[in-house]
């Protein structure tokens, strides 16, 4: 590459200064008053401040994780009392779920990126898109209130009767987890929307990035299925301070109707979580591997089909609720089908690597890690499906490994790749290459260390939720929360050099990975308004990559 | 009328709303707000399906209980509600065609009947409350109701108030949103350019009405 010509590509170069910069100040600086953020209706800002709440909401989901994992050390009581365990882990579920899964991707990313993939210069309710920020907040404030008086001790499930009748705090938390599902329909409305009618003239359909097609696939399954949840939420409030009895059955009530309702929405609710996943990683495989997306539409179609099967298959739940045998075949075959559509993704994403130039960055390991847990979470996944085989994995920590394989594997190796490939487009710095990547694969062991231990215990057979356990399960349980404490390591390498970078970092070139998405088609950070002068043009599709033999001259320019 | 520009008032140029920067244009903006409403109200929709549920499940388990409780509700205080309900759709309805001519005059007028007909709605739900409040036939454990013991008939009303009360909450909002617009049409806004607000307004109060054209026979019919 002759010098002249790579300085703009190169990572970490500074660009010369030009007019426009006077001109049209990033978004980051425009406007510098606290109130300038607070009340913003810039997507970029409102996904910044998603970033922020998310992390710390991850911060506190993972303290209670590792209070629950070093309870579990020895056999016998640790550091806290049965009462405080069960509401350890009630708390670690709720706030990880409702707090950082399933707003942390379509909060932070999507509202950062949805928005410049499109072509648009904002979402199509931006007042909408602060309110829901808001009621995030209000709802994690009320339902941090209820934790810190008292707390709730019936698991993120809720389950009735027990949660009628517990005399932890339930309303308080339960009427917070109601109010985000408030603001994560309003997220999913406001993408709907932007995405039919925002879309620059030359982005159609099928020229959508993948990206988008995944946010709007969550999108659609947040409309769908939070309603539903809101009003089994308020009825187990209700239940809980007058007792009305319709989730007991004491009083005539019928508490399986209680989960049928719960898991019709918590189940689409995993698809919530991993759906933006799978979408942030066909992004970042094909900036990578420097190739097209293999198979572009097979992967936003299966999106669309693993949103639509996923409200079928909430009966896999309740394999051993007294469900007929009839239903369970039918839902584990329903079940079944979602595992169709998400292999046909892992075929894409492995048919674009092969043969692709990999650049094995950060992001790529993070995708590297993504495949793998997709993949093994995943079979565990289709053997459970298998009622026969439900039946004794039960309600043991086989499901505790296998959903945090699947859905906290996947989402947080996502959720990395995207902070490490956006983060020179949200904030114009570069980080450190190499910290990166040694974070990324403590990470990556850690949760192994973590949660294969956790498969082996649940199949010899150890109960979830339980606060003793016998002698001979200690070993693979010491395991185990080794693995937890590299885990949390491994993020915490990941805060100090990615702090670091914010203040300190390399000033980043507008495109530092030569990615061809149209998020990266504006300056880094963008301008407030998106685009400055005229609106790009979108000839190409998304992720057109010229095959790698032929990319040498065409990606130094 | 109240604006100096000529841009506003029925006698001259119709009032033309602004478009906000980040739409490409009015119509897009429109098509936006009207597909952000569909999706709404599918929600709304999906809230009530769920009660739907849960009504459908206990009549299967206690279909003795539940066709003798429903005879304890007034037929025709249900009956008069539900149309009531049904006219107020109609003067919603008209509104939006009156706001597509610019006659914003009549679509104060067509909004104060509908908010007037929702009052009357609520004002006779007031009546039937109070009347199951007298008798006991509450939710649950307030169940006493010595007419009707048979298990399953708490549940019953608490559904009933459940629902009626979900939905009468919905009615209440809905002649908020119907207020706001009303008091933008006293401000001659609307006009064949700009009658979004009419619409999204009127398509929640059919929603209302919708939703109550379920309870109705679910409650008070079968
Ligand atoms: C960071 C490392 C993590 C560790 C060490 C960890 C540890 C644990 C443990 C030990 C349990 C089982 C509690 C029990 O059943 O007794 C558990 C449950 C759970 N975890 Fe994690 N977890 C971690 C991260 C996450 C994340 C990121 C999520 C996000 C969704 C998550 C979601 C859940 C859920 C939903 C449960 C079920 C809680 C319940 O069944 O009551 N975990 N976790
Ligand atoms: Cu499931």
């Amino acid at each position: 590459m002759s010098p002249s010509s790579s300085i703009a590509a190169e990572p970490g170069a500074v660009p010369a200064p030009d007019e426009h910069h006077e001109h049209h100040p990033s978004y980051l600086v425009d406007g510098t008053t606290v109130k300038s953020w607070l009340l913003t209706l810039d997507h970029k800002r409102i996904g910044v401040m998603y970033l922020i709440w998310v992390l710390l909401f991850f911060l506190i989901g993972g303290i209670y994780a590792l209070v629950v994992r070093l309870e579990l050390l020895t056999p016998g009581p640790t550091i806290i009392d049965a009462m405080t365990y069960n509401r350890a882990f009630t708390m670690h579920g709720v706030v990880m779920i409702f707090l950082f899964m399933i707003p942390a991707i379509p909060g932070a990313f999507g509202n950062f990126m949805l928005p410049l993939m499109l072509g648009a210069k904002d979402v199509a309710f931006p007042r909408l898109n602060l309110l829901s920020l808001y009621l995030l907040l209000t709802g994690a404030v009320i339902a941090i209130w209820g934790m810190i008086n008292g707390g709730m001790d019936t698991g993120w499930t809720f389950y009735t009767p027990y949660s009628t009748h517990t005399t932890t705090t339930v309303a308080p938390i339960l009427f917070g987890a109601f109010i985000i599902g408030f603001s994560s329909i309003a997220t999913g409305l406001n993408f709907i929307v932007t995405t039919h009618t925002m879309r620059a003239p030359g982005i159609t359909w099928f020229k959508m990035p993948l990206f988008v097609w995944a946010m709007y696939a969550t999108a659609c399954i947040q409309v769908l299925a939070t309603p539903v949840l809101g009003l089994v939420l308020l009825l187990v409030v209700g239940e809980h301070l007058f007792h009305f009895g319709i989730f007991d059955p004491a009083m005539g009530g019928d508490p399986v109707l209680f989960q049928h309702l719960f898991w019709f929405y918590s189940h689409p609710a995993v698809y919530i979580m991993v759906l933006p996943a799978f979408g942030v990683m066909s992004e970042v495989v094909a900036a990578f591997s420097r190739k097209n997306i293999f198979g572009y539409r097979a992967v936003a179609f299966s999106s669309l089909g693993i949103a639509f099967v996923g409200f079928f298959a909430w009966g896999h739940h309740m394999f051993v609720s007294g469900q007929s045998t009839f239903n369970a075949g039918v839902f584990a075959v329903l079940t079944m089908l979602v595992g169709v559509f998400t292999a046909i993704k892992v075929f894409n994403w492995v048919g674009t690597v092969y043969k692709g130039a990999v650049d094995f960055k950060t992001p790529f390991a993070y995708f590297c890690g993504f495949l793998y847990f997709t993949v093994f979470g995943g079979m565990t996944g289709v053997a459970f499906a298998t009622a026969s085989l439900d039946v004794p994995w039960h309600d043991t920590y086989f499901v505790v490994a296998h959903f945090h394989f699947i859905m906290v594997g996947a989402t947080i190796m996502a959720f990395m790749a995207a902070i490490h490939y956006w983060f020179p487009k949200m904030f114009g710095k570069m980080y450190h290459e190499g910290w990166g990547l040694v974070s990324a694969a403590l990470i990556i062991l850690g949760f192994n260390a973590t949660f294969i231990p956790q498969f082996l215990l649940g199949n010899a057979g150890m109960p979830r939720r339980y606060y003793e356990y016998p002698e001979r399960f200690q070993t693979l349980n010491v395991a185990s929360t080794a693995g937890a404490s590299l885990l949390a390591f491994g993020f915490l390498i990941s805060a100090i050099y990615l702090t670091y970078a914010l203040v300190y970092g390399r000033r980043a070139a507008s495109n530092p990975w030569r990615s061809k998405g149209y998020e990266w088609m504006t300056e880094s950070p963008p301008p407030t308004h998106n685009f400055v002068g005229p609106q790009p043009t979108y000839p190409e599709e998304p992720h057109f990559y010229v095959e790698p033999k032929k990319a040498e001259v065409p990606d130094a320019v | 009328m109240q604006s100096s520009t000529a841009t506003a008032g029925t006698a001259g140029v119709p009032y033309r709303p602004q478009v906000a920067a980040h739409f490409a244009s009015l119509e897009v903006q429109n098509h936006a707000a009207r597909l952000g409403m569909w999706l709404f109200l599918a929600t709304e929709i999906l809230l009530f399906a769920g009660l739907f549920v849960i009504y459908a499940n206990y009549r299967f388990l206690f279909p003795e209980a539940f066709a003798l409780a429903s005879r304890e509700l007034n037929l025709n205080m249900g009956t008069f509600n539900t149309l009531l309900l049904i006219t107020s759709s109609f003067t919603a309805a008209m509104a939006v065609h009156y706001a597509k001519e610019a006659k914003n005059k009549q679509v104060v007028l067509m909004f104060v009947l509908t908010i007037l007909m929702a009052l009357g709605f609520l004002v006779v739900k007031y009546f039937e409350y109070s009347h199951k409040f007298h008798e006991h036939q509450l939710p649950g454990p307030y169940y006493a109701f010595p007419g009707l013991t048979l298990p399953g008939a708490s549940a019953y009303f608490t559904i009933y108030f459940l629902s009626t009360g979900l939905h009468a909450f919905h009615v209440i909002i809905g002649m908020i949103v119907l207020g706001w617009v009303t008091l933008k049409a006293m401000r001659n806004e609307f006009s064949h350019y700009n009658y979004t607000a009419v619409e999204l307004g009127s398509m929640y109060w059919h929603l209302v009405d919708l939703v109550w054209i379920f309870l109705f026979p679910m409650l008070y019919l079968i």
